[in-house]
């Protein structure tokens, strides 16, 4: 357990500002604190590492080659109309 | 797929004929408006469901989207695709909508967030993630879609927005009327709640605890 807490950082705190470690916003002391958390906690590189997956998985269930989630070639004919007649005058 | 942040058209003839659709528009050209109407709509109307989940609210916010686009078409400065401008009027249009159909509070996302021991170590470490051993990938998608269905709708919102219709921060966080920085705070907590749901399908097998 002791290899949970390094640098001063807790798992708690590593998780909490992980989108910032991410996006790259913490200052150059904070981003070495976090890297030695994760050079020695395998339980934090398995969360990092699950958290990445889940951005990826979630573009990919709506990616373009999906069956269920391509945008259709024409909508309903009602719809058309529909916005065709709401058009306001120029 | 429908990121509203794609570059201004390169090929030089699409450009062409999107600044004469444009000039068309302009001056009220109806049959320029029903070939605007039945180019964009389809893509429009994939957005709106994806943030209303439900059909006719959908149309309706196509059908407001395309009257805000009329009315604001003098105002488009042609600097981005008239595509990229219609996305995020539909998104707008459609975050209209949800608000006004908002009448219960949001629900908390505490449940779906870590839990942690007094001493700051996360309750169940877990392991690591084997998405493709544990499932084909039509399988996967539909688990993470109606894991993001299972969001409160506001943290849904928020995930449709940033990871799924490619808006950024400062977009969305307009649109969303709130800072960046609770953005951003707010869309971890959701990718976290995400993951919290999709953890117990896609931990590699045998490796419940570490």
């Amino acid at each position: 357990m002791s290899a949970r807490k390094t640098a001063d950082l807790t798992c708690r705190e590593l998780i909490e500002f992980l989108h910032r470690y991410l996006d790259d916003e913490l200052p150059a002391d904070e981003r070495a604190r976090f890297e030695e958390h994760l050079r020695l906690c395998p339980p934090c590189v398995d969360y990092l590492d699950s958290y990445r997956q889940t951005m990826l998985l979630v573009a990919d269930a709506f990616a373009a080659d999906d069956p269920d989630a391509v945008v259709p070639d024409e909508v309903p004919e009602g719809l058309v109309r529909a916005v065709l007649a709401a058009r306001p005058r120029r | 797929m429908a990121s509203g942040r794609r570059p201004p058209e390169a090929d030089p003839a699409a450009r062409e004929a999107e600044r004469a659709l444009l000039a068309a528009l302009r001056s009220g050209d109806e049959r320029a408006y029903e070939q605007l109407v039945r180019s964009q709509a389809p893509r429009m109307l994939a957005v709106a469901r994806r943030l209303l989940r439900n059909d006719e609210d959908a149309r309706d916010a196509v059908q407001d989207a395309f009257v805000s686009a009329v009315r604001a078409i003098d105002s488009f400065a042609g600097d981005a695709r008239l595509s990229t401008w219609l996305h995020r009027i539909v998104v707008n249009a459609a975050l209209m909508k949800l608000r006004t159909k908002r009448r219960k509070p949001e629900e908390s996302l505490d449940d779906l967030l870590p839990a942690f021991e007094p001493d700051g170590h996360r309750r169940d470490p877990g392991g690591p993630w084997q998405p493709a051993e544990r499932l084909e990938r039509s399988e996967l998608r539909k688990l993470v879609r109606d894991a993001i269905d299972q969001l409160p709708e506001g943290y849904r919102t928020l995930i449709v927005l940033r990871d799924i219709e490619g808006l950024d921060t400062a977009e969305a966080a307009e649109l969303l009327g709130v800072g960046t920085a609770v953005l951003k705070t707010r869309l971890h907590r959701a990718r976290q709640a995400l993951r919290t749901l999709l953890d117990p399908h896609l931990r590699e097998r045998g490796g419940s605890t570490r």
